[in-house]
């Protein structure tokens, strides 16, 4: 599904991921944690695309397939999803047309019909109740004056809607309160398959209890320092960083 | 990595979309030559079969205009403008028509490539379209239905002659030809122009719609449209414009006058798409225009609501007259600058009867190297207690070489009054675009999206069909090459 070797990024000359490799089967779900800037959001954002970061070296590989010079706009349409750690507002766009662009815009790329308004209703509908959100969401303008609960439900609903080949939660657990927590690890779980990936990025081992990964990374400056299975991320939590970096 | 974001080139590539209604329709035209004096104005007046009294006006207002000089107090830049080598009439010689038939199919070919088949408006829509190409109305439809419902719609000339007296008792009431440099101008010399009249009680049974169209080379466009409502009557008004791809800057000059008695409402809708010059500042329209609305009677209300995404210049500012005790002035406007457009746009909203209240909601665009200024002004006369006013500018800019700027104007001579004023500059960021793209929307679907959710409250002001046609400009307008 994925794969990224020996990657090397920085910004503005300092240097923020220093070799990173990483493998992503199909079916997998890859935990990746880390302390405040250790680079876990540039890790997310390079996957996706965002061209503000400059690449030193290393490529990644997303379906067999080198994206190194896709924009996000095509990495999207392949099939990656991030879920954004401080998700966008986007004033007087309403949710539901944008939501319904977006699955347009990759039902087109897949060659697929595009679905009309009223197909698209009844699965939007379908999807809000996975989140646990009223419909009252559709006609809101997309994440303006949603809580930090309702920013994140939101990046999960666009998630399951668009159904993405591999999907990148960037801290999507800080914030939420531990009932929003259990609505957007169902609603994970739920979408898994054999053929779908996740990369879940985050501070806490608290996420990892409903989520259940394949694959813990402890990424320290820039760097995976230790890969384990779902009880190094319990290790972490007793231990702290700086004893398993040692 | 280039210098440049990907992003930044994207929404480079995206406003620079050349303007798609240039085209120049073959009409022979009936032109005076350039210039300008009494005996021009004589020549008008002659050829249109006016009375006397107007007549004397025009001359009147051209004798002040020569007193007068450009104003200079706008934030725009342009060359001086001669007004000797303008031609100041032109009208397409075949006149006198009864049915859409009998029309230059010419100019029916010009409005489909406008996307505005007259038929199909007049089959399907139930607007009735009194289309003004140049300067004389070629074609007026639905007459009889609005006749039947009591409602006058016709050209201005055709007013002249068959509603003198209404004429007579409201013309430069609103915008007297003292008002500005532009107005005199305009009162001296206009053209045509439309003339709407609600008697007492008559609410419009459809809206009404006007296009206008600039079309002969060098020649100075000057409506003239009067629109009065009587007691508790109603009417929604909407007028649009494009022009065809031109090298010479154009001059139009319009003015348009509102006049509401006891219980009348006067929803004015425009949206303006003339020429705005090539990428390098080249051509297009200059448009310097003079609307006012008077709100004469208690309970009466006049909304303005404008989309301007065209001309080189714009110089514009339409405002309401509260006199009558608790009317409501309205102005909702979206403008879009791109290129080396520049606009200096607006309102005045001026209180004087008692428990008035206005509503201000601007939204600027700025791409390109625009320049663009809100210009507004809010007066509170002496005696209009509990007087209310709510203003909200928002501009909005595309890139790092466009400006945008604010200049409110707040005049209170009463203590009772509520004043509110909300002002807020944006830009498309980049995070913005890279959250569209990073859920498979393309830039330019993202733009076009982030715009229109820019301009939403505005929009949700205009009639349904001119909302989707608004939308359908400011796309135009933003679409780009990419992809």
């Amino acid at each position: 599904m994925l794969s990224i070797n020996n990657l090397n990024v920085s910004v503005e000359d300092k240097s923020i991921l220093n070799g990173i490799n990483l493998n992503v089967q199909p079916g997998e779900v890859h935990a990746i944690m880390g302390k405040n800037g250790s680079g876990k959001s540039t890790l997310s954002n390079v996957i996706a695309g965002k061209d503000t970061y400059n690449i030193n070296g290393g490529s990644i590989e997303f379906c067999g397939e080198n994206i190194d010079d896709l924009s996000p706009h095509d990495r999207a349409l392949q099939g990656i999803f991030l879920s954004f750690q401080y998700p966008i507002a986007l004033p007087g766009v309403n949710n539901t047309y944008f939501l319904k662009s977006a699955l347009n815009a990759k039902r087109n790329f897949n060659n697929q019909e595009e679905l009309d308004a009223v197909e698209f209703l009844k699965l939007i509908k379908s999807k809000l109740q996975q989140v646990g959100m009223d419909e009252s969401y559709l006609k809101r303008a997309v994440n303006v004056g949603f809580s930090g609960g309702e920013k994140k439900r939101n990046e999960i609903l666009q998630m399951i809607t668009l159904d993405p080949k591999l999907a990148i939660l960037d801290e999507t657990d800080s914030g939420l309160d531990i009932d929003a927590l259990k609505i957007v690890a169902d609603g994970i779980n739920k979408s898994r398959t054999s053929k779908n990936s996740f990369i879940v990025i985050t501070h806490y081992q608290r996420m990892l209890n409903y989520l259940k990964p394949d694959f813990v990374h402890v990424l320290i400056e820039g760097k995976i320092v230790k890969t384990g299975g779902p009880d190094l991320a319990l290790d972490l939590e007793a231990k702290g960083y700086s004893n398993i970096a040692a | 990595m280039e210098n440049k974001t990907k992003d930044q080139i994207t929404i480079d590539d995206s406003i620079n979309k050349e303007y798609e209604y240039g085209f120049v329709t073959n009409i022979e035209q009936d032109t005076l030559p350039p210039g300008l004096d009494e005996d021009v104005i004589k020549t008008i007046s002659k050829k249109k079969d006016e009375p006397q009294w107007l007549l004397d006006w025009r001359l009147k207002a051209f004798k002040y205009w020569k007193t007068l000089k450009d104003p200079n107090w706008a934030k725009i830049k342009y060359p001086d403008i001669d007004y000797q080598s303008i031609s100041y009439f032109s009208a397409p010689k075949k006149k006198k028509l009864n049915s859409l038939d009998e029309v230059d199919p010419e100019i029916l070919k010009t409005y489909d490539k406008l996307g505005i088949p007259i038929e199909e408006q007049k089959m399907l829509s139930g607007v009735a379209v009194d289309a003004v190409f140049d300067s004389v109305s070629v074609a007026t439809t639905f007459k009889e239905d609005l006749a039947k419902a009591g409602v006058v719609f016709c050209s201005f000339s055709e007013a002249v002659k068959k509603y003198p007296k209404i004429i007579k008792k409201y013309l430069g009431t609103v915008v007297p030809y003292t008002d500005n440099y532009f107005a005199a101008l305009n009162s001296a010399v206009f053209s045509d122009g439309s003339f709407v009249y609600l008697p007492k009680n008559v609410k419009s049974p459809m809206e009404l719609s006007t296009y206008f169209r600039i079309n002969a080379q060098n020649t100075g466009q000057f409506e003239r449209t009067l629109i009065v409502a009587e007691e508790n009557s109603y009417v929604s008004y909407l007028e649009g414009c494009t022009a065809p791809m031109r090298d010479e800057n154009q001059l139009h000059a319009a003015v348009v006058e509102l006049i509401t008695l006891d219980d009348a409402e006067i929803k004015y809708s425009t949206v303006q798409n003339w020429y705005p010059g090539d990428k390098n500042g080249k051509g297009g329209i200059y448009n310097f225009v003079t609307k006012r609305g008077a709100c004469r009677g208690k309970n009466s209300k006049i909304s303005w609501t404008q989309v301007e995404t065209g001309s080189a210049i714009t110089w514009k500012y339409p405002g309401c007259i509260l006199k009558g005790d608790n009317s409501v002035g309205e102005f909702y406007s979206v403008a879009l600058t791109n290129n080396l457009q520049q606009a200096d746009t607006g309102t005045k909203m001026i209180h004087i009867g008692k428990n008035t209240k206005s509503t201000i909601i601007s939204k600027g665009i700025s791409a390109g190297r625009s320049q663009q200024t809100y210009r507004g002004g809010v007066s509170i006369r002496k005696n209009a207690d509990d007087a209310r006013n709510y203003s909200q500018c928002d501009s909005l800019l595309i890139g790092g070489d466009c400006g945008a700027h604010t200049v409110p104007y707040i005049d209170v001579k009463n203590d009772s009054a509520k004043m509110e004023h909300e002002a807020s500059t944006t830009k498309i960021g980049e995070d913005q675009m890279f959250y569209c793209n990073q859920r498979g929307i393309s830039e330019e679907d993202a733009i076009s999206m982030i715009v229109n959710g820019f301009c939403k409250d505005v929009f949700n002001e205009l009639p349904m069909e001119f909302a989707l046609e608004a939308r359908k400009l400011l796309e135009v307008s933003l679409e780009g090459s990419v992809g």
